[in-house]
């Protein structure tokens, strides 16, 4: 790659990398005692259970259906004996309806192919390989859990015309597609292959930061052999990895206000979704299992472990060697956009890229000050909103000055919090103006 | 196991403080004094102690005894306005207008608006027009530059450049006939002239200039607007008549210039947010500043100039938004 | 000079006429014809402009309830809950209808959660907001029911009616309440209900919110509902029923006979502004003012728990000073 290396032109920041974990094998971790499956693991409306407690399941069995059509399956990631189907905690602290495990062996259903060759030859055709994504149900891995079978059914009228792999990974510590990418290139790559013939696009790009050079020229050495596949190294540039900037460096497209990729003739996935679309449609295997970082700067041994989804978070940090004692924040995610969680016992979900604990000194914020006006939080915004403004207006509670300042266009890529010298939490009133505006205007719409 | 704290993301923060921007000002205003103190001398170094005491003071007694809210005196936005203040007078100004001026600038210009962040009008230079305006004679009687290796002898009073200027136009002399009288090029860079104490020595100004640009504090865009402003305003009335107007490069490096474009209009709390509204800002300033010098009562216009536009920053940052991601320019935003 | 004054007095005088006639061609042709009652009736709101009756301020209810006497005949529905029946009365009055008396309200902060009952397991840090803690997490103490103690509805009451106790972390509703509603629109987890005001300020209502199972309930508070149904079982007037293992006490049905309250095991049903009850033990010494405004409570917790509880009863010491 020759001149200027591309990368997203509003905005942006630059946090210190943190990538501890980059050096580490994925391991696979032992099974747990209990699988704690929550119903809410994507976007959009949760799946409702279709066995009942007592139930015996085997590995890869559908045990929740779809509840809407943004919606997602859950299989279950493990064998053994239905406990219940009851309130679990989620990763915020609420109670919400998932299934319990007892977990017995591991009998897989025998529909799975689980010979570790690699299959190269795509033999469904397009519909069938989105029926076959929407069954097993995929969502998105990179965090946002959007279900991959919607995105892969463009609305009627518009076209795409490029698929973007996202091998961003732009979160400062997260290193579990890094892994993956270094690790399961070839099965990626023919994931990619599937979501292609499934958009029916000719050409793929898979985007991945500089500060991954053995990954770009790993997947740049594979992709040679796959037609239409071009690897674009990319400006090491936060937040890249958000689906807007990630067109706009890769491609200089940029998707309207308000709008889909897809008015731009893109569609974008993650390498995680690739990996699991190659499962799924090659080796007819759910998505049950993920990778997930386990790191911190006081954590003994930054991994990458190959997680059933279901597992507690505990079982995640004992394999890491424990729980540091400095320990004051556990981070569901990244650092800029991670989710802290209430407790341990939490499971990992589809959607659950790191677990990221944070030593007390890190976890607390600094004390909040007077904005001094110094506009930092305007010049870091990728989406050139006014963070400072719509956090005020969002304060003082007119959502009608903030929804004209656009603040629905807010990725919450938390940028401008992070840069703020004044330590205002600007990205907290930025989500309750979001929250308040979007009621707003679904209530107009009525 | 220490208890876990939950937050919105992100949950990690840069480095950037309140305090390390405001100690950033002061670290580039520190060329600017050791050049007013070498050409001043001991009185400069007072009035420097004495502005920034008092600005601190009075910071720390509104907040304590008025506010009754939390005393925030170090986070160093006081010590900038002291230093500014500082800058902005005659070094021979007697004490108690020093003080005076301090109580002005923080009780008046800064606290009566809700302290730090809220401020419209930027606070040394409110206490400086203040000063200006209720004390002339004191305020405009600059002592000569008398580099301090050459003993403490008292210095001797003279003119401004500009004063110069003014008076010798306004009497109907030409620019040919007063440039014996003014200091050259040379002399102007490195502060070899009448005026305000921080204001004399462009190099010293230039230096914490690129020094708080590279920190990031400022960005270029409103001392480059502002100066290229003076130089193409100046430099066409300059080409149109030599005689009656003094040239660009004059005009940059005499007065408050390059102390007004680097330290005073950049202030970030009275300055507009976006980069289009801060080049139309320096605009301004630039513009009003030529306008008073030149045709104006006063030989220096750019507090006034600084002061008018603060006053026009709201709307400036009204009329003016960054470019959205995904909106055409001067397409309206629509809200469904 | 005279001649200036002249010129002066004839233009400005002109001006001035020319002006005055076009004013009253346009006022009388865009003339538009208001009922005068509206304004009668403005007049005799409080003008709060709370927005409790519904409306946009205290001239947009006066405009409906003008029109709505106008193509009715009756206001009914339309109430201005600040004034109360008074000022409805007068509105009445100006309208030449009768007003059905309405009961007052008031608001009543259903949560309990204070920082000994249920103690903080976690650690919050972030923006001053009830809604956007409320989307963050489920709360200090584990309850996702209770209250967040964030002070929304402090922000949204027009009347300063509502105050955080620091103590506890949870608000306290004052006698300046007007039953508004604007805390209850507030309130994202929905603590706050407007109740009767009952005589003498009496009332009975259960103050937790929790829909858990008694287990988990417990676990996070300690005077939680945990829907064991004993309030139920003991009422003689219907008014108590269990909705996912939650009581909930009907205001209007309920006679203050205060049976539930000695049932309750957990504490979660209070009594507010009674008299005494006759003294299950015998009365230890005066500075026990507890035992004369509370009853049972004092009885049945400790001491510090006590002086919490005190402070969150409306009014309770003002009984106590009368006594």
């Amino acid at each position: 790659m020759t001149g200027r290396q591309k990368t997203f032109t509003l905005g942006g920041i630059h946090p210190e990398e943190n990538k501890l974990s980059a050096n580490a094998p994925i391991e696979v971790l032992p099974l747990p005692k209990q699988a704690i499956i929550p119903m809410g693991q994507n976007l959009g409306a949760p799946s409702k259970p279709i066995v009942n407690r007592g139930d015996l399941v085997k590995v890869g069995q559908l045990i929740a259906e779809a509840g809407g059509f943004i919606s997602a399956n859950i299989h279950s990631p493990v064998s053994g004996k239905v406990l219940k189907i009851d309130n679990v905690p989620d990763a915020s602290g609420y109670k919400r309806p998932g299934i319990v495990i007892n977990v017995e062996g591991d009998e897989w259903e025998e529909s799975i192919d689980r010979s570790v060759e690699i299959k190269e030859e795509i033999e469904l055709d397009g519909k069938e390989i989105i029926e076959r994504v929407k069954e097993k149900g995929l969502v998105g891995m990179g965090g946002a859990t959007f279900p991959t079978f919607v995105k892969l059914m463009p609305p009627p009228g518009k076209v795409a015309d490029y698929l973007l792999i996202n091998g961003v990974e732009c979160e400062p510590y997260l290193t579990s597609d890094h892994r993956l990418m270094l690790e399961k290139g070839k099965e990626i790559l023919i994931g990619t292959k599937i979501l292609m013939k499934a958009l029916k696009v000719k050409k793929a790009v898979i985007g991945i930061e500089n500060n991954k050079p053995d990954a770009i020229n790993h997947i740049n050495e594979l992709a040679k052999g796959y037609e239409g596949i071009e690897v674009q190294p990319l400006k090491v540039q936060y937040p890249q990895g958000g689906e807007k900037q990630l067109i706009k460096a890769a491609l200089n497209r940029e998707v309207p206000s308000g709008k889909l990729p897809i008015e731009v003739g893109c569609v974008v996935q993650n390498v995680g979704t690739a990996y699991a679309v190659y499962e799924a449609v090659q080796k007819n295997k759910p998505l049950i299992e993920r990778v997930v970082t386990v790191t911190g700067k006081a954590v003994r041994k930054p991994s990458n472990f190959m997680v059933r989804v279901g597992t507690p978070v505990q079982e995640l940090i004992d394999a890491a060697e424990g729980l540091p004692e400095s320990t004051g924040k556990i981070v569901n995610g990244g650092p800029m956009m991670g989710k802290a969680l209430t407790s341990l016992e939490v499971p990992v979900v589809k959607g659950s890229s790191g677990i990221l604990l944070m030593q007390e000194s890190e976890s607390r914020r600094k004390p909040e000050s007077p904005c001094i006006r110094c506009s930092k939080c305007t010049y870091v915004c990728p989406m050139g909103l006014e963070p400072f403004l719509l956090a005020k207006a969002a304060k003082v509670g007119r959502f009608d000055i903030a929804e004209k300042e656009l603040v629905m266009d807010c990725i919450e890529c938390g940028s401008c919090q992070y840069t703020c010298p004044a330590s205002i939490p600007l990205l907290d009133y930025l989500r309750l103006g979001k929250s308040m505006v979007g009621a707003i205007i679904r209530n107009r719409k009525k | 196991m220490n208890m876990l704290t939950v937050s919105g993301s992100p949950h990690i923060h840069g480095d950037e403080s309140t305090k390390k921007v405001m100690y950033g000002v002061v670290y580039a205003m520190i060329p600017a004094m050791l050049v007013s103190v070498y050409y001043f001398g001991l009185n400069a170094l007072r009035v420097l102690l004495l502005a920034t005491a008092a600005a601190l003071f009075f910071e720390w007694l509104i907040q304590k005894y008025l506010i009754k809210g939390p005393v925030t005196i170090t986070d160093g936005s006081a010590l900038v306005t002291g230093i500014l203040l500082a800058f902005n007078v005659p070094s021979n100004l007697p004490s108690w207008m020093v003080i005076v001026g301090a109580l002005v600038a923080i009780g008046m210009a800064k606290m009566s608006f809700g302290g730090l962040g809220k401020n419209i009008f930027n606070p040394a230079l409110v206490a400086r027009v203040f000063l200006l305006i209720s004390f002339p004679v004191q305020m405009t009687s600059w002592p000569k530059p008398h580099a301090i290796i050459n003993g403490l002898t008292d210095a001797v009073t003279g003119p401004t450049p500009l004063g110069i200027v003014k008076e010798g136009l306004d009497a109907g002399k030409t620019m040919s006939e007063l440039t014996p009288e003014l200091p050259n090029y040379l002399q102007e860079l490195i502060g070899q002239m009448g005026g305000s104490m921080g204001e004399v020595s462009a190099i010293a100004l230039i230096l914490g200039g690129l020094y708080m640009i590279f920190r990031k504090i400022i960005t270029w865009h409103i001392p480059v607007s502002m100066l290229l402003t003076v130089v193409v305003f100046s430099g066409i009335l300059w080409g149109v008549d030599p005689e009656h107007y003094a040239d660009p490069v004059f005009h940059l490096l005499t007065g408050g210039m390059l102390l007004g474009a680097i330290f005073m209009a950049t202030d970030m709390v009275t300055s507009p947010m976006t980069r289009g509204g801060q080049l139309l800002f320096g605009f301004g300033v630039g513009l009003l500043t030529i306008l008073i010098r030149i045709w104006g009562a006063y030989p220096e216009g750019v507090s006034f100039a600084i002061l008018l536009m603060n006053a026009v920053v709201p709307l400036i940052n009204r009329g003016f938004k960054p470019r959205r991601f995904g909106v055409k320019p001067g397409v309206e935003i629509k809200t469904s | 000079m005279d001649n200036i004054v002249i010129i002066a007095v004839t233009a400005l005088g002109g001006l001035g006429l020319i002006a005055a006639v076009i004013l009253y061609f346009i006022a009388s042709k865009f003339k538009v014809y208001e009922d005068p009652r509206i304004d009668e009736v403005e007049e005799a709101l409080p003008s709060a402009n709370c927005g409790g009756c519904g409306f946009p301020g205290c001239r947009a209810f006066a405009e409906a309830t003008v029109k709505e006497a106008k193509e009715n005949k009756s206001i009914e529905g339309l109430n201005c809950p600040v004034g109360g029946n008074d000022v409805m009365q007068e509105v009445g009055k100006i309208l030449g209808l009768e007003i059905e008396q309405q009961a007052p309200l008031i608001a009543v902060v259903r949560c309990n959660g204070s920082k000994t009952n249920s103690p903080a397991k976690i650690n919050y840090e972030g923006a001053t907001s009830c809604a956007f803690a409320h989307a963050l997490y489920s709360g200090e103490g584990g309850c996702q029911y209770g209250c967040l103690g964030l002070g929304d509805c402090v922000d949204a009451c027009d009347f300063d009616a509502i105050h955080m106790n620091p103590e506890t972390g949870l608000p306290v509703v004052n006698d300046k309440c007007t039953a508004c509603g604007a805390c209850v629109e507030a309130c994202p987890r929905d603590i706050i209900e407007l109740r009767k005001r009952g005589p003498k300020e009496r009332r009975i209502f259960v103050s937790c919110v929790n829909k858990e199972k008694g287990g988990p309930a417990k676990k996070n508070c300690a005077v939680a509902c945990i829907g064991c149904g004993k309030c139920e079982k003991v009422c003689n007037f219907d008014a108590i029923t269990i909705t996912s293992f939650l009581a909930y006490i009907d205001f209007e049905k309920c006679t203050l006979c205060r049976k539930c309250v000695e049932v309750c095991p957990t504490d979660a049903i209070w009594e507010v502004n009674f008299k005494p009850r006759k003294p299950k033990l015998p009365k230890v010494d005066a500075t026990s003012t507890k035992e004369v405004t509370t009853g049972k409570k004092v009885v049945e917790t400790a001491p510090t728990e006590n002086s919490k509880q005190e402070q969150n009863k409306e009014g309770v010491p003002k009984e106590e000073n009368k006594e």
